[in-house]
């Protein structure tokens, strides 16, 4: 990417910027602390989130289990731990993939002929059309629940926006000056496409995308929960969630703690990403 | 304004026939056959045959879609797999639970947002537009199923201020509005952010423009020119907002009524996926789709007649 300068600049910038702005520093701590627990936490995992103790089961929050138990007697904090990396595997990979095609599929409707873009155009209209959580338990009901079902979902609701924004501002700059100079000069549609339209439109592409992680871990969670989306024994939180909710009187910590994480994720990504945004695309915050 | 009207709506509609479509083609797209999809690998041939028949499955696609299209303009939804009661009755029966949920939910969070936007307007960098602000970004990011298993487990369940489960006795007007403080808070609490937010925004916007100036060139009070000259204005983006809304409001009502076990469109669809009850779940979703797809040129149409600079563009 052009547009954001890279090494020790950028880092002193950022920091720079964040020192002016409690609420990104925060997003910032709280998105460090995230990863840090995707990344270690099965190592700092003090028990196997899935082994079963059936005689340790309900112990309420102790030093021996900072979280307590659930119903199977399994350590509800190493749990919430392991389903950091479940969350952000998930969502970072679905938001991947889908900014992939929703890239390509808006270079082709910007920058296609007329039909093809009322084609495509009416084709994301439908699919946004259909509420997020219906068009996942739509799909969970004809597929078998499994990863790849949920990243699937998440691709086919997550594509249509990145596909509109790109196509919006590859329509914007295919008639400007210095295409029509390359198309003169003899480039081929690919060539037009990926070396001159793509680094001109991609920026605001991943702000938009970062901006959208904390909505689809909240989406995996959440389909999860209705028991449509990760199959158990993954400690999803949104499956932690649905365990808990069975014995919300006898052991409430356990929801608690299946929530907590869910919080502090969304939280640090929507703080993080709207400082971010403020700060390399201020444009973008009529968009959003 | 009659073609913009025409137009919106054939648009309005021509998205829900392709959402029918994608509906259509999503069971027959599918690696496997629809009736073991639906039935189990257990069922006898028997019942695999008298489903195959009854969901017109032994017919060519072509033909099944067409039927289907057919049906679907007359207003049949299909029929239910396990209690063959037509799935239009069904959804009817759950759609104004849903609708009760989402008007409360908006409801509340207007009467909130609103007000507390137009005030951060008004009173920049106050420490009210400040907190504002912040709850604003944290309401909107929080999911909605995480406030309500945690507003249940508060209200609910320690405190026992309000009850856990359904929609109230069916006589009693007052059980039922207790019945949905909880999920329409659970619901609509993303919403005040979001709304106080595009309030604002818009209301910053017009306060800076020159009929705002010709007012107060005139001498009118402060609060004639906010309420009468600038609301006015500044309230219409939200119109269009709600009406994106309802697509979000929709998710948000699944979980609402499955953590408060609350009849609804929300309910059916989880338990009628549960049982892969297909003809219910395609039924129940297209009515969701149809309510988005024509919220949106209603909205379209009643911003350009609330708004004069609009209505004069025709």
């Amino acid at each position: 990417m052009s547009e954001i300068p890279a090494g020790p600049g950028f880092l002193r910038l950022l920091g720079q910027r964040l020192r002016n702005d409690p609420l990104g520093l925060l997003g910032l701590v709280l998105v460090l602390l995230v990863l840090f627990c995707a990344v270690f936490g099965p190592s700092l995992a003090p028990y196997n989130p899935l082994k079963l103790a059936v005689l340790d089961r309900f112990q309420s929050p102790s030093w021996t289990h900072l979280f307590g138990t659930d119903n199977l007697g399994r350590d509800v904090f190493s749990r919430v731990l392991a389903g950091t990396r479940i969350a952000l595997g998930v969502g970072g990979g679905s938001i991947a993939i889908a900014l992939s095609i929703g890239l390509m599929l808006g270079l082709v409707a910007g920058y296609g002929p007329r039909w093809l873009d009322n084609a495509l155009l009416l084709l994301f209209d439908s699919v946004y059309s259909f509420p997020t959580v219906m068009l996942g338990l739509t799909v969970m009901t004809l597929l078998n629940p499994s990863i790849g079902t949920l990243v699937f979902v998440i691709v086919v609701i997550q594509t249509p926006a990145y596909s509109r924004l790109i196509r919006t501002a590859t329509l914007s700059i295919k008639t400007s000056e210095y295409i029509l100079a390359v198309r003169s000069l003899g480039a081929s549609p690919p060539r037009v496409l990926l070396v001159h339209i793509l680094p001109n439109v991609i920026g605001p592409l991943f702000i938009i995308a970062s901006m959208d992680i904390p909505s689809v871990i909240a989406l995996e969670a959440g389909l999860t929960y209705l028991g449509m989306g990760i199959p158990p024994p993954a400690p999803s939180w949104g499956r932690i969630l649905q365990e808990g909710f069975d014995s919300i009187r006898d052991a409430p910590w356990i929801v608690i703690a299946g929530g907590i994480p869910l919080i502090i994720t969304t939280l640090g990504f929507t703080f993080l990403g709207e400082a971010l945004r403020d700060w390399l695309d201020p444009r973008l915050r009529r968009v959003i | 304004m009659l073609i913009y009207a025409l137009q919106r709506i054939g648009l309005a509609l021509l998205i829900c026939l392709t959402s029918m479509c994608l509906l259509f083609a999503a069971l027959h797209v599918i690696p496997g056959d629809p009736v073991t999809l639906m039935l189990g690998s257990r069922a006898t041939p028997e019942m695999r045959a008298r489903l195959q028949h009854e969901m017109g499955f032994d017919q060519p696609v072509p033909v099944q879609f067409a039927r289907f299209l057919g049906r679907v303009a007359e207003g049949d939804l299909g029929t239910d797999m396990w209690t063959q009661r037509g799935v239009t009755t069904i959804v009817l029966e759950n759609l104004p639970n849903t609708l009760v949920l989402i008007g409360a939910a908006l409801g509340w969070a207007a009467l909130v947002g609103i007000p507390l936007g137009c005030y951060s307007a008004i009173r920049r960098n106050s420490w009210i537009d400040r907190l504002t602000a912040i709850l604003a970004v944290g309401t909107i990011s929080i999911p909605s199923f995480v406030v309500a298993i945690y507003a249940l487990l508060l209200f609910a369940v320690e405190l026992n201020w309000f009850p856990v489960i359904g929609a109230g006795d069916a006589g009693d007007f007052g059980d039922q509005i207790w019945h949905l403080v909880l999920p329409s808070f659970a619901v609509g609490l993303g919403w005040v952010g979001y709304l106080a937010r595009i309030v604002r925004a818009s209301m910053l916007e017009v306060m800076g423009e020159h009929h705002i100036r010709t007012a107060r060139a005139f001498g009118l009070g402060e609060a004639k020119i906010v309420f009468h000259y600038a609301l006015r204005i500044a309230i219409l983006p939200t119109v269009t907002l709600l009406a994106l809304a309802i697509g979000g409001l929709l998710s948000s009502a699944v979980f609402a009524e499955n953590i408060f076990a609350r009849p609804g469109i929300g309910k059916l669809i989880v338990d009628a996926a549960n049982f892969r009850n297909f003809p219910v779940v395609q039924g129940a979703v297209l009515t969701t789709v149809a309510l988005f797809a024509l919220a949106m040129p209603i909205a379209d149409l009643l911003v350009a007649w609330l708004d004069p600079r609009v209505r004069s563009t025709f």
